[in-house]
């Protein structure tokens, strides 16, 4: 159980010349969007895979995080990489504030699904009303390029920012795997009532869970924004952002340390092979998205990460 | 040690349980017995805190329980296992009694090696590293029974745990669950395995259509004429002194 | 307080709306109310039906009433090979998985129609399109009537079904009861893989009593879906007459708030409608359980 987390971490290691090493733009922009999937996905993950519950609605966190990273530096001057972290506590506040309802309420599976689901459009609509995030019309950040910033004119520089954000979440999940609290998380998601039976504190440990998620998320949205320098309310809160935070760690293998980095590389090259085979046509990368998700549930459940035996313990989920 | 007092539990229009006092002193390995639908899971849920009461009190090591969610419960020490076993199916048997262990084990480190003490006690030694999923019933019901030890209980709440097993398992059962009152935690089980409530408790209670409606020593319980007929029927016991069939 | 003058016509829009969102939910209710497949392409169906219906009045002249005797039994068909080959070996019977398996069909559909038919939205204008219904101190358009007609129609067939064919009882029993279901000799697969038919038939319905008034591009779906299952949640899970309130109510509170709050952020009412009864309410207001 240890060998994959630290499996995961080399890796990430090894990345770190990759600008050094490779000189085309193409290869370093395809790195750092893998990464950020990797995030987005990792972020999903610690809540969906780990705790088992599965939302559709991770843009919620995701654009709570953008949009206070943008307008905490637009409007208020606050410094870009204070905002960053700041992305971090918004996210997290975003989970908390979801989760709460939910979890007291006692939502789960399904109805847990959909009520993120309608919490991400609640969100985006009144993001799309509200004029400080400069509703529909949308948010832009001045360019300025310079390190301090957290704007740079060398990819190299985002491409360090999100290397580091990923080996973050990829940290966090080991540690996930490792900690008690981590057990805990696992074993709510396995049988909520065994679990209280144990003495845990189930709606507790839910929550920590789906915070550290949201602020994960957050992360990924102040990234987003500080490399796309633009944001409006579909981008923050729509459902292709929600959608993707599934799909990476579902792929991959949800509920494991590796999964979302192998979802991560899965997605983003079947999105490659699919716009140099369709010569960009719009959605078709979509449509093998979806297909794959579909291939996945029905013959290779546990995801892709669990064709590489030595790496995975087969966890025997469908009993 | 375990104080239950006039528990009285509604279910829409169904009376589950009627005014039950029941007491377990320390130590001690008392048994709830009754016909099927009496109310003793129901009984136990309120107990270890998952389904609130109507009315009554619960009193455990001479503090009020009654109300309180059931994690607290098993944090001070009463502990339930479930019916129908409820195993973490994903995760190994060491896993699942590491969960357990950290109740009061410091790290996740020491729980997992704590549980393999505790799986071994149990005998299940030689299937730690198991997935819960591939036991048989046999297996999950002392992977259930391993679980709850680890927390390191001071009274057990067994549901059934004999139920579904052989007569073999069953037998092979017994002396487990005494050592584990040796060990020095007490202990109230309901079961429907005659058997094992003869052999193992000192002291039996009846519920019935959820009322308590017999207590004393296996010996006089099982000639109780009130409980002959919870079980037989209005008049069997009647029948039954007569020489007669019930 | 507002004038009567626009307060009725909202209303009216409202109710008008509503049925025709009751329609879509309709479907949803026998599939996820009944017997808890969760049909996250409901909304997805639901365009692909829209363009059938828009491709055989352009192309072959038919009206869309006239094409309900084509469209309803050829998304019966649609749904029932879906629920039979898609979705129920694809998630292995687990609920949680059905949810995921539509949305990557919901993924697949929503995106293959952006690809071949382009992200245009297309509308017909057949003749009746603008005539109206007076209704002195107001009125509605003449589809918009026909389709709150028609919410009842169906209403009333589903009803009929449930309660009086014996497929409406296998429906029932298999609600109720899975494993007992089987025991009794019912064919589990096909019932499911029936009642899923059933219910993309009456989305086949609802896109040719919808098309008149209204419009379609691949995104149509994505908007639908959670109007769908607030609807179906609103109205108690599985209830068909809640459903129909449910759809008048969505209805309504989309066209008053919009009154009243302004287009975009009147949407919000019906998400916080949905997020509300299942936090305080989960039964609805017609159902037994959620």
């Amino acid at each position: 159980m240890k060998t994959p987390g630290l499996l995961a971490l080399a890796v990430l290691l090894a990345l770190v010349p990759l600008p050094l090493l490779v000189q085309s733009g193409f290869w370093l922009q395809f790195a750092i969007f893998t990464l950020y999937f990797a995030l987005l996905g990792q972020s999903w993950n610690l809540l969906g895979g780990y705790g088992g519950q599965r939302s559709f609605g991770h843009a919620a966190f995701f654009g709570t995080g953008a949009y206070a990273a943008a307008v905490l530096q637009v409007d208020l001057g606050v410094n870009p990489w204070l905002c960053l972290g700041l992305a971090g506590l918004f996210g997290a506040a975003a989970g908390g504030f979801v989760g709460a309802l939910s979890f007291r309420y006692g939502l789960r599976g399904s109805y847990f699904a959909l009520v993120t689901l309608a919490f991400a459009e609640v969100f985006r609509i009144v993001a799309d009303s509200v004029p400080f995030t400069g509703a529909g019309v949308g948010l832009q950040i001045p360019l300025r390029q310079t390190a301090a910033n957290f704007q740079f004119h060398d990819k190299a520089g985002f491409y360090a920012v999100i290397l580091a954000l990923t080996a973050l979440a990829t940290a966090v999940a080991w540690w996930l795997e490792n900690s008690r609290f981590g057990a805990e998380l696992v074993a709510v998601r396995e049988n909520e009532d065994a679990a209280r039976a144990l003495g845990i504190d189930v709606n507790r440990t839910k929550l920590w869970a789906i915070a550290l998620s949201g602020a994960l998320a957050g992360f990924a949205g102040s990234f987003y924004a500080q490399y796309f320098l633009y944001l409006d309310p579909r981008l923050a809160y729509g459902v292709e952002v929600s959608v993707t935070a599934l799909l990476v760690p579902l792929i991959g293998g949800a509920g494991t340390v590796l999964g979302p980095l192998i979802g991560a590389v899965a997605l983003r090259a079947l999105n490659e092979i699919s716009s140099t085979v369709t010569s960009g046509a719009p959605g078709l990368n979509l449509v093998l998205y979806g297909a794959l998700l579909i291939a996945i549930l029905a013959f290779l459940p546990d995801g892709l990460v669990s064709l590489i035996p030595r790496l995975y313990r087969s966890r025997l989920r469908n009993a | 040690m375990l104080e239950i007092a006039g528990i009285s539990k509604r279910f829409g229009g169904l009376t589950a349980v009627a005014d039950a006092s029941l007491e377990v002193r320390e130590g001690e390995i008392v048994a709830l017995i009754g016909p099927n639908g009496a109310g003793k899971t129901t009984l136990f849920g309120i107990a270890a805190g998952f389904i609130p009461a109507d009315a009554g009190s619960v009193r455990f090591a001479d503090e009020e329980i009654l109300g309180l969610p059931p994690h607290l419960v098993a944090r001070r020490g009463l502990v339930r296992t479930f019916q129908i076993v409820q195993p973490f199916a994903s995760l190994t048997v060491r896993e699942n009694v590491a969960v357990g262990c950290q109740l009061h084990a410091g790290s996740r480190a020491a729980a997992l090696g704590e549980a393999a003490e505790v799986a071994r006690r149990v005998g299940m030694g030689d299937l730690i590293d198991r997935p819960a999923s591939a036991l048989t019933i046999a297996g999950r019901k002392r992977l259930e029974l391993a679980r709850a030890l680890a927390t390191k209980p001071r009274l057990l709440l067994l549901d059934e745990v004999m139920a579904g097993l052989n007569p073999t398992e069953i037998v092979e059962l017994l002396p487990l669950v005494r050592a584990i009152r040796e060990s020095g935690v007490t202990l109230l089980l309901t079961e429907h395995v005659m058997q094992a409530v003869m052999s193992l408790a000192e002291r039996v209670y009846v519920l019935s259509d959820g009322r308590i409606i017999a207590e004393g020593p296996p010996a006089a319980i099982v000639a109780d004429p009130r409980v002959i007929e919870a079980y037989l029927g209005r008049g069997a016991a009647q029948r039954l002194s007569r020489g007669g069939h019930a | 307080m507002l004038q009567l003058q626009i307060l009725l016509p909202a209303v009216l829009n409202g109710l008008a709306t509503g049925a025709v969102y009751a329609l879509v939910a309709l479907g949803l209710t026998l599939i996820y109310g009944v017997l808890h497949i969760v049909n996250f392409a409901h909304g997805s169906l639901l365009m692909l039906a829209l363009y059938g219906v828009y491709f055989l009045y352009t192309l072959l002249g038919i009206d869309p009433y006239l094409a309900l005797p084509i469209a309803v039994p050829l998304m019966f068909c649609l749904g029932y090979a879906l629920q039979r080959s898609v979705i129920a070996t694809a998630s292995h019977g687990r609920e949680e998985n059905i949810l995921l398996v539509t949305l990557g069909l919901s993924i697949i559909i929503d995106n293959l129609a952006l690809y071949f038919w382009t992200a245009d939205t297309r509308t017909i204008n057949p003749s009746y399109a603008f005539e109206t219904v007076d209704f002195g101190v107001a009125f509605i358009a003449v589809p918009k009537a026909v389709s709150f007609v028609g919410a009842l129609a169906v209403t009333a067939v589903l009803r009929l079904l449930i309660q009086r064919t014996d497929l409406g009882k296998a429906i029932r029993a298999l609600a109720r009861e899975r494993r007992g279901a089987e025991l009794v000799g019912i064919d589990v697969d096909h019932v499911y893989a029936m009642s899923f038919g059933i219910g993309i038939a009456c989305v086949g319905a609802a896109a040719c009593l919808l098309l008149p008034s209204y419009y379609v591009h691949p995104g149509v779906g994505e908007s639908f879906v959670l109007i769908a299952f607030t609807i179906v949640v609103l109205g108690g899970m599985g209830s068909f007459a809640g459903a129909l309130v449910g759809g008048f109510v969505i209805g309504l509170t989309e066209s008053l708030g919009g009154l009243f709050l302004g287009e975009n952020l009147g949407r919000i009412g019906v998400f916080v409608i949905f997020i509300a009864i299942l936090l305080f309410r989960p039964t609805g207001l017609f159902g037994q359980r959620a």
